[in-house]
């Protein structure tokens, strides 16, 4: 039984070892060869994933482990072999970076691991309990990348407001856990549920946990009303972790979203779908209204993230699993996409500054034609223009959302997209007719450039074969 | 029975009487050890309770580890105790308003609700040791959740440390290995003076050393 436990849990125990190797070996690593840490810490991901992979190759569909507390089903499978995909993408862009601006420490491969590990461990949720775990090692990982420039005021600054407001955001949704646990006397969110199918699920105390529970993820998300955070932690963090928070944990979110409201709380899908309509309605207005007026390219991304976030709520509000796949499918294609965008950020970016102003993108296609047609299918992309992975992925949300009968909600979802694409467009339009100021020549190691090219071109490929990653998502909820 | 009453009654005044104490002594450092005893009290009435674990986590935790380090904190940063007196008197009004309510609110819920014990647990059989309970429970059931949380420590002290240390290069540390190379040249610098003729007083010329 024990045995049997263990083996399910395998990825999350290799990763926590390894992790702790890799916070060891770093020690004895120095400075000048920090490559290593950064191979150590790959091989982790790697080795991760393939004893995942084996584990959704076994039989059998959903199995539990540690007295109902983990649960290892294909849709965690996917999730973790994407967010190690992510990671490790993430870690070969970020070390161009580090490397500049004197960062490159081992710290940043350990925190990262551990707030893999956090993401693991909320992915493979099946108890509130090991669900707030998970969000909380995940949280107080990323707080401490945020603040690992530590002579950069707008660092520190941006820590200190992640850390206060993630951990009034983590108190709001401890709270709501709380009150469910007192409505429904488990922890359990297979019991949850099951306990609320008997019932009509009408108690005041659960509504109102409901409320705090929606609130704290919807923090955790970034969608107005609790969206405050998001463009200044974007701004102030170093541009790689900037890049490291826009991408791996919006994974987590997808799960924590769709372990708690779906797995736990979907017999009272009546009641928070409302919740999540206004959310996602408000998130689409400001998110791209709001990234018109940046100049900052770090804060347009962080508002066009909270546009995007909203775009995935639109799945999941549905309730169906079409609706589910949809938001899956969202979100693995806009960490896609970000990932790119954020590089091509990196790229420019020198040792002496980062390039965040959208005006250092001037001519960059005369600078380099090649990035600046790669910044331009990522752009296009998120954009949701036809062709690109970004428009399919829209296509399957408002189609969900369709089908559950929210068709307003669906037109005002159209409509942002396009206010959207004028953002995006004008990045395109920057680079390709405005003259260069700044002409040093774009230099990047083979590793970026390579991963650089696949990411712009994957955009491309995946939207004219989105078929195969479709049905990935599908699977994952039939 | 009236051996427990008299044991309660007493840990009961010391803890009361201790924290009052705590408030109202105008030295910083003895509302701390002030502190402390009451914690201690409170521990002792927990253990009447037969929450033994309990008991000593809060006296390994609070009165071995987290007041030490107040006190500590409270020492270095000498906190005078010299202009409490006048905000003392300064916030008192409001102090006894907020002191009243509350003192309402406790009236009303023993008003409407009594005071006595409505539900009052069987006591457990001799030999009951709730530490074993708790780790029973601790390491089987929650053994995940129980793993995780340790992480969360280690990532806790990872975060600390990689945030606050950094190698400035004006510290100055000793490296015993250089310390026992040194050569007598190194340090010891021999300089000749013509010496003085009058007095007593220049004996002491000729070395200097560190």
């Amino acid at each position: 039984m024990m045995l049997l436990d263990l083996q399910l849990a395998l990825p999350e125990i290799f990763v926590l070892t390894t992790a702790c190797v890799v916070l060891l070996a770093d020690l004895f690593i120095p400075a000048n060869r920090r490559g290593l840490t950064h191979l150590l810490a790959t091989l982790v991901l790697i080795f991760a994933a393939i004893l995942t992979a084996r584990l959704m190759m076994a039989p059998g569909e959903v199995a539990y482990a540690f007295s109902d507390t983990f649960v290892r089903d294909r849709f965690g499978d996917i999730l973790k072999i994407f967010s190690y995909l992510t990671l490790a993408a993430v870690f070969i862009y970020a070390k161009h970076y580090l490397r500049q601006f004197n960062l490159y420490k081992g710290e940043f491969y350990t925190l990262s691991l551990f707030a893999l590990l956090g993401i693991m461990v909320m992915i493979s949720a099946s108890s509130l309990l090991t669900l707030y775990l998970g969000l909380e090692l995940l949280a107080l990982s990323s707080y401490a990348l945020v603040a690992l420039n530590r002579d950069s005021l707008q660092g520190s600054e941006a820590a200190m407001k992640y850390f206060i407001l993630g951990s009034l955001a983590s108190g709001l949704l401890l709270y709501g856990m709380s009150l469910i646990y007192g409505a429904t006397g488990s922890l359990d969110l297979a019991a949850i549920s099951a306990g609320l199918s008997g019932s009509a699920g009408d108690s005041l105390l659960l509504t109102f946990g409901l409320v705090f529970v929606v609130v704290g993820v919807a923090f955790k998300l970034g969608v107005v009303p609790m969206h405050m955070w998001v463009p200044d932690v974007y701004h102030g963090a170093p541009l790689a972790i900037t890049l490291f928070i826009g991408t791996v944990p919006k994974i987590a979110s997808l799960a924590l979203v769709v372990r708690l409201l779906e797995d736990g709380l979907g017999n009272l899908h009546g009641d928070w779908q409302l919740m999540l309509v206004i959310i996602a309605a408000l998130s689409l207005i400001l998110g791209n209204l709001a990234a018109i007026a940046q100049t900052n390219i770090k804060r347009m991304l962080a508002y066009s993230t909270i546009s995007h976030m909203g775009f995935m709520l639109l799945g999941i509000l549905a309730g169906t699993n079409e609706g589910y796949a949809a938001a899956m499918f969202y979100t693995l294609a806009y960490v896609f996409m970000s990932a790119g965008a954020f590089a091509v950020v990196i790229l420019l970016s020198d040792g002496e500054r980062e390039a965040d102003q959208i005006e250092d993108l001037k001519g960059l296609a005369k600078r380099n034609p090649w990035y600046a047609f790669m910044m331009l299918m990522l752009m296009f992309s998120l954009a949701g223009i036809p062709v690109f992975l970004g428009f399919f992925a829209k296509w399957q949300v408002i189609a969900a959302t369709i089908s559950a009968g929210f068709t307003g909600l669906a037109i005002l979802a159209v409509v942002m997209a396009v206010v959207g694409a004028f953002y995006y467009l004008r990045i395109v339009k920057v680079m390709y007719f405005d003259e260069p100021e700044d002409t040093h020549v774009i230099a990047a190691p083979v590793d970026f450039k390579t991963l650089l090219t696949i990411n712009g071109v994957g955009v491309l490929a995946l939207g004219l074969f989105s078929s195969g990653l479709i049905k990935l998502c599908v699977s994952a909820f039939s | 029975m009236p051996i427990i009453e008299i044991v309660f009654y007493l840990f009961a005044a010391v803890l009361v009487a201790s924290a009052l104490s705590v408030v109202t002594v105008g030295n910083p450092v003895y509302a701390v050890l002030f502190l402390v005893l009451s914690f201690f009290s409170a521990a002792c009435i927990w253990l009447l309770l037969e929450a033994e674990f309990l008991a000593i986590i809060l006296v390994l935790v609070y009165v071995g580890a987290v007041m030490v380090l107040f006190l500590f904190v409270v020492m270095m940063l000498d906190v005078g105790g010299g202009q409490k007196k006048a905000q003392f008197a300064r916030y008192l009004p409001v102090g006894l308003l907020v002191a009243l309510a509350m003192a309402g609110q406790l009236f009303l819920v023993i008003w409407t609700q009594g005071f006595e014990a409505q539900f009052m647990p069987e006591p457990y059989p001799e030999g009951f040791s709730h530490t074993r309970a708790l780790g029973e429970l601790l390491y089987t059931d929650y053994l995940y959740a129980f793993e995780i949380a340790a992480v969360l420590l280690l990532v806790a002290i990872i975060a600390a440390i990689a945030l606050t240390h950094r190698r400035r290069p004006e510290t100055r540390y000793q490296d015993p290995s250089e310390q026992i190379k040194v050569r007598k040249a190194e340090r010891v610098r021999l300089v000749s003076m013509p010496s003085e003729k009058e007095g007593a007083s220049g004996n002491g010329n000729g070395q200097e050393g560190s």
